[in-house]
């Protein structure tokens, strides 16, 4: 093609393009079968596989979900730019112009290296160790060693969670390593021996099974496991959470209902998340 | 003079490519200010540098620890990585046979595309470990100074290389005329010669070890703190926006822009420095 053409061609292209982009937005808006969910990195890799299965038995439904945190979650979905947020904690008092759909539950578990001899921690003890006040596991019958501690960074739901359960302000936390999400927590546990962190119990529990070298500690006596997280027992538990901002349309109640039942518990188990019963 | 219609043509296109490469620049700098400029106006720049701590949740917004912990980490990374890059050129320039040459260089280029998430990896389940059994916890400037040194060295390796290989054989020659040896060339007219050369590799490993963010992220233990020592943990500028955008909110969401304001200046300063440090000509 000679330059003459392509510069004659050019414009036809852009009408194309443009005309197929109008066309896209207004079949979307029609139908409404495409759905965009944004938010929860915890909760993100749950529902991308519970929107794989709604696809397929849906043909015309798409579903997009994105990551990002569950800030993002609520902001998108404030501003419209998402139809449903995902977000790892239940929603708090400042955010009842939201509606919350629960779908499944975590609980948040103190870890340590496997190699550890020590089998738990008092709440007194966890205090202790993210104040500082005990910076040597011999203090609490270890072995002679300093303690790494390893904390979660600033605006984290895992973090405004742990606080909360031991009534801490984030100041007085003292923490040798700061880190993002749970994978990063788990290897830099698995990785010293002397230290000790807070992690989702399903993402440590996955860990475990597939052979890391870190071991969930009880809280409060209470093993940390998915079992008591279903039942109620474990001390540490958030609902993982699908929001929209007011009521939902039919299109992303038909979603939400999906999400929340019984058809999809098999996926929370693969994920390991308690199913909401 | 007058120019042919087909190199006006270029002349238009190539002023036309290069405004728009300006304009991403200048769209990124408007919109970092557009993005800081609400918290900026609100509790003004001051208090970036005077507040208690890094506590965004509870309005504290100090960066101190953080500028200093990313000087740090990037001075340090450069000054291990400049030797042993800018030796390694002068090897394979002249001491290595053309063959050793040319595969030592083709290793260093296939060193400098290694993914930055590869070399945070090996550092968290390798580095970070032995330097933790040297001296608790183990994340910490030295590991971040290690993993960003190996990172930067291609850069100044490759770019020193190639000044070198720059260099007119005739200055080569002249020096051999006056019986010089090698190595009294290579630093008395080579090194001097390719100065431009070396001072560009050094300011482009400067500014990706200054930009680095997911290997410093894994290996530095990110607490906002003045080290106190090598082995003390650190948090640089990049590795606070990357563990904090993702659930930061309103004022904590504008602080992240504010660091990445404070680490876009700190570019721009480099930049205007090594611009004064070329020999002018």
């Amino acid at each position: 093609m000679n330059r003459g053409t392509f510069l004659r061609l050019m414009p036809l292209g852009f009408a194309l393009a443009l005309g197929l982009q109008a066309c896209n937005s207004t079949s979307a808006s029609n139908a409404s079968s495409k759905l965009v969910l944004t938010g929860s990195s915890t909760v993100a890799p749950l529902t991308a596989e519970i929107a794989k299965r709604y696809e397929q038995e849906n043909p015309s439904a798409r579903v997009d979900v994105q990551s990002g945190g569950s800030s993002r979650g609520i902001a998108d979905v404030r501003q419209k730019v998402a139809d449903i947020g995902m977000v790892s904690r239940s929603l708090n008092d400042q955010e009842t112009d939201l509606k919350a759909f629960p779908i499944a539950k975590d609980g948040i578990a103190i870890i340590v290296h496997k190699d550890n001899p020590i089998g738990q921690l008092t709440e007194e003890q966890v205090i202790g160790i993210y104040t500082d006040k005990i910076n040597n596991w011999s203090q609490i019958g270890g072995q002679d060693a300093p303690i790494t501690v390893v904390n979660k960074a600033e605006g984290r739901s895992t973090l405004e969670l742990f606080l909360k359960h031991f009534k801490l302000e984030s100041p007085n936390i003292k923490a040798d390593v700061v880190i993002g999400d749970n994978e990063q927590g788990i290897k830099t546990v698995a990785g010293n021996p002397n230290s000790v962190g807070y992690v989702s119990v399903g993402t440590a529990a996955s860990q475990v099974q597939t052979g890391g070298t870190i071991k969930l500690l009880p809280l409060n006596g209470v093993v940390a496991s998915l079992e008591t997280v279903e039942d109620g027992t474990f001390p540490l538990s958030r609902s993982l959470t699908l929001i929209t901002s007011g009521s939902p349309t039919p299109a992303q109640q038909k979603f939400l209902d999906f999400a929340q039942s019984q058809q999809v518990h098999d996926i929370v188990q693969e994920q390991y998340f308690v199913p909401l019963s | 003079m007058s120019l042919y219609r087909s190199d006006r043509n270029l002349l238009v296109i190539l002023r036309i490519l290069s405004a728009l490469s300006g304009a991403v620049l200048i769209l990124i700098v408007g919109f970092l200010l557009l993005e800081a400029l609400p918290i900026l106006n609100q509790i003004g720049w001051w208090r970036f540098f005077s507040d208690p701590g890094w506590y965004p949740t509870s309005q504290q917004f100090n960066l101190t620890p953080m500028v200093v912990g990313t000087l740090l980490v990037t001075l340090g990374a450069v000054v291990l990585a400049t030797p042993l890059g800018v030796l390694s050129a002068i090897f394979c320039q002249y001491y290595a046979p053309k063959a050793v040459a040319t595969v030592y260089r083709r290793l260093i280029e296939l060193l400098a595309g290694i993914p930055s998430v590869v070399y945070g990896f090996w550092g968290l389940v390798v580095l970070v470990p032995m330097i933790g059994r040297l001296h608790p916890p183990g994340p910490s400037l030295l590991a971040g100074m290690l993993i960003l040194a190996v990172m930067i060295l291609p850069t100044v390796m490759l770019v020193t290389d190639s000044s070198l290989a720059a260099i007119p054989p005739h200055y080569w020659k002249g020096s051999q005329a006056l019986g010089l040896g090698t190595w009294a060339t290579v630093q008395g007219v080579c090194l001097p010669a390719a100065r431009s050369g070396l001072i560009t590799g050094v300011m482009l490993a400067t500014a990706r070890a200054l930009g680095e963010t997911l290997a410093v992220l894994m290996v530095c233990g990110n607490i906002v703190q003045v080290p106190q020592q090598v082995f003390d943990p650190v948090r640089t500028l990049t590795a606070n926006i990357a563990l904090e955008m993702a659930y930061a909110l309103e004022q904590h969401r504008a602080a992240l822009f504010v660091s990445g304001l404070v680490l876009m200046i700190g570019v721009t300063v480099l930049v205007l420095v090594s611009e004064l440090l070329q020999p002018q000509s």
